[in-house]
């Protein structure tokens, strides 16, 4: 059905166009002086300013190893993570504990572990597997570099990144 | 050869077309694109030097070193000449503008021609065939296009844009553009009589077909230098780029600013026609003729006069741009043919008939 649109009828002065021209230009010259004065600020200055603050927490950043507060690996390389990330960014090069090792009853370590950063979708997926709680997403979301080795996360700088986390992990408890 | 003349006109054309109107023109870009970004709440370009101030050199230096890519299909000559002519003639109509009274017992006009606005108007009109060869050479249809529509647009109001002049010669009396701008020092803008002889009925009565002059006159140059509401020669959403669609880097460039510098020479006519060129209101500071001893010092001020009602009109012609919509174009074609064409003409007769009725012999 067809709708038949009523069309307002201008005054003559309407006609004339330029009414409506000092009207626009009375709406565009006040965004114009609102937003020079700074009444009205919208735009957030990127890197000086960030809204970091602001970051729920649940936010999914770079995914990042951490240790327990006495410095120890929590990862056991089980390599959970490396066979459910979806676009395999994890490498895990495992490695034994050797026997005469204080915490020889882990038995395993990453050797290597690599997170290729152009590769991760951020998915959380690492964290939602591991056992052991050794992976988590940060809240680093400024991941750059000149090059592409620069944008694989060895275990040092993932280490650095994740920090420590407080929280029961039974794998050193002697008695378990 | 009088070398002394020839000094002074290479120095007036150095300082003032490539060191004074060729950085207006980057600066307009520059404040065109922070006062549309004001004007939709955003902050624009504001990292390279204070305020971005220096973002036309980093625009012009990232113009200048990209790839200058010249696609198969165009005719090589004419797509190489045309950025040319759109870019000359703009700068050429810089030679009869008054930008100031006189500086050390020189005139500050390049070309002190007693046809200025003819000259204008005759050069000017020669930027629609760089358009033209753009949009043809291109050998793609949407630049043809683009080239098409900018013709007839560029041809229909340059009828409307040169009657609309017409009333204002006939009460100047002058066709040289120093002297009409001595003449509002004396008496009174032409949109503003204030003082001297347009104290009167006469000026106040006369300021009614100036002001529809003035109109129509702003309104053509906005269809003349290709800017909203009338951009339909490049109307991005029907016609990607227009002209200009097969063209990259400098050669882009050049009509980029092609345009933004025939907007400031068409601001610097405005200026000199409307409102009173350089000079001051209520005669400040003004010579008591064009002949007239100007101390240095007045004329930097007319200069710096000049440039402010310049700087001016063109932050008026950004505004625009960012407040209307684009015409259709049926509307644009009869906005020029049916209502301009024939209100100029009927203005021309109005003031004609004013001027005699104000000017009758006694008998």
């Amino acid at each position: 059905m067809a709708i038949v649109v009523k069309r307002p009828k201008l005054k003559w002065w309407e006609h004339l166009y330029l009414p409506a021209l000092a009207q626009g230009m009375r709406v565009t010259l006040g965004h114009f002086i609102k937003t020079l004065s700074g009444k009205k600020k919208v735009t957030m200055q990127y890197p000086e300013e960030k809204w970091d603050d602001q970051l729920p927490e649940h936010y999914r950043g770079a995914p990042a190893l951490v240790t327990d507060v006495q410095g120890r690996e929590r990862c056991v390389a089980c390599q959970l993570c490396e066979f459910i990330c979806p676009p395999r960014a994890i490498t895990i090069k495992p490695e034994e504990i050797p026997s005469d090792d204080k915490w020889s009853k882990v038995e395993k370590r990453p050797k290597a572990f690599e997170i290729d950063m152009i590769r991760c979708i951020y998915c959380g997926l690492c964290e939602e597997v591991c056992p052991e709680q050794a992976i988590y997403l940060r809240k680093d979301y400024s991941i750059t570099g000149t090059s592409r080795a620069e944008m694989v996360h060895d275990k040092e700088r993932l280490y650095e990144i994740g920090g420590v986390r407080e929280g029961l992990v039974n794998k050193w408890n002697e008695l378990k | 050869m009088d070398w002394h003349l020839i000094i002074a006109a290479t120095i007036k054309i150095v300082v003032f077309v490539f060191l004074t109107t060729l950085p207006l023109v980057a600066m307009s870009v520059w404040a065109e694109r922070r006062v549309s970004a004001a004007i939709q709440d955003r902050v624009g370009p504001n990292r390279v030097g204070p305020f971005g101030l220096l973002q036309a050199v980093a625009d012009g230096i990232k113009f200048l070193l990209k790839e200058d890519f010249t696609p198969n299909h165009v005719r090589k000559g004419y797509f190489w000449l045309a950025p040319a002519l759109v870019m000359v003639p703009a700068l050429l109509t810089c030679a009869v503008i008054p930008f100031g009274s006189k500086l050390f017992g020189e005139k500050m006009v390049i070309a002190d021609l007693n046809v200025g606005p003819l000259f204008v108007f005759a050069i000017a009109s020669l930027s629609v065939y760089g358009i033209v060869l753009a949009g043809w050479a291109s050998n793609s249809k949407y630049p043809f296009l683009g080239g098409v529509r900018s013709t007839s647009q560029m041809i229909s109001y340059e009828i409307s844009l040169g009657l609309s002049i017409v009333p204002l010669i006939m009460i100047y009396g002058e066709l040289n553009l120093g002297r009409i701008v001595q003449y509002q020092a004396d008496n009174g803008w032409a949109l503003l009589p204030l003082w001297g002889e347009g104290l009167s009925v006469q000026g106040w009565v006369l300021t009614i077909p100036v002001f529809v002059s003035f109109v129509i006159f702003m309104t053509s140059m906005f269809a003349e230098t290709n800017r909203l509401p009338f951009d339909l020669p490049e109307c991005e959403t029907e016609l990607v780029a227009g002209y200009h669609t097969e063209y990259s880097s400098m050669k882009f460039a050049l009509f980029f600013l092609g345009e933004y510098a025939a907007m400031i020479i068409g601001s610097g006519l405005a200026v000199t026609l409307f409102l009173g060129g350089w000079s001051l209101p209520f005669g400040w500071l003004s010579p008591e003729n064009t002949e007239a001893a100007v101390p240095w010092w007045h004329g930097l001020i007319h200069i710096g006069v000049y440039f402010s009602k310049v700087i001016v009109l063109i932050l008026f012609f950004i505004v625009v741009r960012w407040t209307l919509p684009r015409f259709r174009y049926d509307q644009l074609m009869r906005l020029g043919w049916v209502f301009f064409f024939e209100i100029a003409l009927f203005n021309v007769v109005l003031t004609a008939a004013l001027l005699w009725w104000f000017n009758k012999p006694v008998s």
